[in-house]
């Protein structure tokens, strides 16, 4: 494993169901990922890339296999261990921007601060140049089911960005949003990837917002069918 | 570790509680209708237990009320042959520990005068009413020995009769009409207020007995006997001493029982506390009963919230909260909701009662300990019903949380 080796998965594999029904999400697949890398998972339904981010983002478990996190074992971690690690190293951003409702973009990008014990004034401060980097400062007011679809998925990364993660994990961020939109948000990762160098995995169906990442991944069946540098 | 989950959660439940105004209101109504009925009726029932002693204290620590009839349990008895004025007047010379004996006879009329009319107690007694029954004149005076002793035609009022039958006018020397008879008044009672079995001990007028049997009754019975005892002397010695002398003026052999009874006042108000004291222990159980259902609704909106906000736990959780601090998030909640339910029933109770107790005439007790007890049952419905959903919340995998529409 070489220093900068952000992560590294190693023949996992993910059974869902027993017996009969059982079904394998993922039949072994072992990925490096280096810091600073934009790595773009691709596939069709079912090909198991929504699982392998899963268990990227610690949310959950493979049934087999070796999973490290730098130098961290993440299968010999308890729950609690795994959310700690969520909480100071990854950043979530989701298709369905996954905002909390009724609350200000300032208070959705201030949570996870929150959780991790920050003083108030520090969180707020923190949060207002989060959503000036994502280029929405003057709506920190605004409550999220006020703003566009492109304006909450940026708050959403401002709020995954928030903690300043190693490793920024977007579950089909361009799903939800125009074309025009989506150029915009790829802008945004690609620049947060470029000057911050935080290393970003992002699953996408679309051939054009895989374009932007320096790496393809392709998934079907549960394997890894191409891994291209582009 | 616990002062820091608090600080990081309750500016969230605070925030939670805000969000969902309406709902919070109407789940913290449980508790603070609980809460609210539990106090009331804990210092109303206070209220009346002292009320009730206070009463019977004013009527004298000493007095015995003696009637006719064998006694059948508390303030019953069977009927017998009234008392005559000579047995009161052999109790007076007999028994020596008495400081007074008041022979009674009443009925009701209607007290008439000017174009003013008003049904009204009558009571025919002697001097000593006012001091066995601790009744102090506002104005005027009482009767005279010899005008006990004559039948004079005088009178002392209440202050109810005197507002009904006088108005603003001055009662004094006025004559009033009863029945037949028409009678001077000499002098007006200060107000009492209402006894402890609810009657109003100021609407009556009190004649000299003799002038009330002559004029009223119509006959030469005697009612009730009221006699109060010197200081240091047990209620038990008088009452066996007065018992002697009214089986011999009754002409009751040694194999009869007592045809009449001798009443302690503080016989009856031990009885009368105890049953208030019951109903109210009664009541507040019943009122505590509501306590616990606001709480099952406190349990039944934290579950649906849980639900509700599934996605919302599956975020939290995602960015990286533990599952004690979403445990102790909705726990909070609850513990919130449920105090500030408690506190609100708190000050509705406060006003609720201080009215009640003005409307009831009785004296406000509210107890500091009933207070506090009831806020700390609410805080602990809180945790107790609130625990269950919180744990539901907890314990929610964040994948398929955050899938959950």
């Amino acid at each position: 494993m070489t220093s900068d080796t952000l992560l590294k998965l190693q023949a996992i594999t993910k059974v869902y169901g027993m017996g009969e029904a059982q079904m394998f999400a993922l039949r072994g697949i072992s990925l490096t990922i280096n810091q600073g890398e934009f790595v773009a998972v691709m596939g069709p339904s079912g090909s198991g890339k929504s699982t392998c981010m899963n268990i990227l983002g610690c949310m959950d478990q493979p049934s087999d296999g070796h999973y490290w996190f730098r130098d961290v074992n993440v299968g010999a971690l308890s729950r609690n261990q795994r959310t700690l690690l969520r909480r100071h190293y990854l950043g979530f951003v989701f298709q369905g921007f996954n905002l909390l409702n009724r609350t200000s973009a300032l208070e959705n990008v201030e949570l996870p601060l929150l959780y991790r014990g920050v003083g108030s004034n520090e969180r707020r401060a923190a949060a207002r140049l989060a959503l000036a980097t994502v280029g929405l400062s003057g709506w920190e007011t605004h409550k999220s089911n006020e703003l566009s679809g492109g304006q909450q998925q940026r708050v959403a990364i401002a709020r995954a960005i928030v903690t300043e993660p190693l490793l920024l994990l977007a579950d089909e961020p361009t799903g939800n949003l125009d074309s025009q939109r989506s150029e915009e948000i790829m802008a945004l990762l690609v620049q947060l990837n470029r000057e911050r160098g935080i290393t970003v995995v992002m699953v996408t169906h679309e051939p054009e917002m895989a374009a932007y990442a320096q790496r393809i991944v392709q998934f079907r069946d549960g394997l890894i069918e191409r891994d291209q540098k582009s | 570790m616990i002062s820091n989950l608090l600080t990081s959660t309750l500016p969230i439940a605070v925030r939670e509680m805000q969000r969902n105004l309406l709902r919070s209101v109407l789940t913290m109504l449980g508790i603070i209708i609980g809460v609210a009925a539990v106090i009331v009726l804990m210092t109303l029932g206070s209220g009346t237990t002292r009320h009730v002693t206070e009463q019977i204290a004013s009527l004298g620590s000493n007095l015995l009320m003696i009637s006719t009839g064998k006694s059948m349990g508390p303030m019953q008895s069977s009927t017998a042959p009234k008392f005559k004025l000579a047995d009161a007047e052999a109790i007076a010379r007999e028994v020596t520990s008495l400081v007074a004996v008041a022979p009674q006879a009443s009925s009701n009329a209607t007290a008439i005068f000017a174009n003013q009319n008003w049904q009204t107690n009558i009571t025919g007694s002697s001097e000593r009413y006012f001091s066995v029954n601790n009744r102090q004149l506002a104005a005027g005076r009482i009767f005279t020995t010899s005008e006990v002793r004559s039948g004079a035609m005088v009178c002392v009022i209440g202050e109810t009769l005197r507002g009904k039958l006088f108005g603003t006018s001055n009662p004094i020397g006025a004559r009033m009409r009863l029945q037949k008879l028409s009678c001077e008044v000499i002098g007006l009672l200060e107000a009492k207020g209402q006894s402890s079995m609810g009657s109003d001990q100021d609407d009556i007028v009190i004649l000299p007995l003799r002038t009330f049997q002559r004029r009223i009754a119509g006959n030469d019975e005697v009612a009730m006997i009221q006699v109060s005892a010197k200081d240091g002397v047990t209620t038990n010695e008088v009452k066996q001493a007065i018992q002697q002398v009214l089986r011999r003026q009754r002409h009751l052999s040694a194999a009869d029982e007592d045809d009449f009874n001798v009443v302690d006042m503080k016989e009856i108000a031990g009885i009368l506390s105890g049953t208030t004291q019951l109903m109210t222990s009664l009541l507040s159980a019943v009122a505590g009963i509501s306590l616990l259902v606001g709480g099952v609704g406190i349990m039944n909106i934290m579950l649906v919230s849980v639900t509700e906000r599934t996605r919302e736990i599956g975020i939290r959780l995602a960015i990286g909260a533990l599952e004690r601090e979403i445990l102790a998030q909705f726990l909070v909640e609850a513990v919130v909701l449920s105090t500030t339910g408690g506190g609100i029933g708190i000050l509705l109770a406060l006003t609720i009662a201080s009215v009640l107790a003005a409307v009831l005439q009785i004296p406000l007790a509210f107890s500091p300990l009933v207070i506090v007890s009831a806020f700390v049952f609410s805080a602990t419905v809180g945790v107790v019903f609130g625990y269950t959903p919180a744990r539901k919340a907890a314990r929610l995998n964040p994948i398929e949380a955050l899938r959950h529409e």
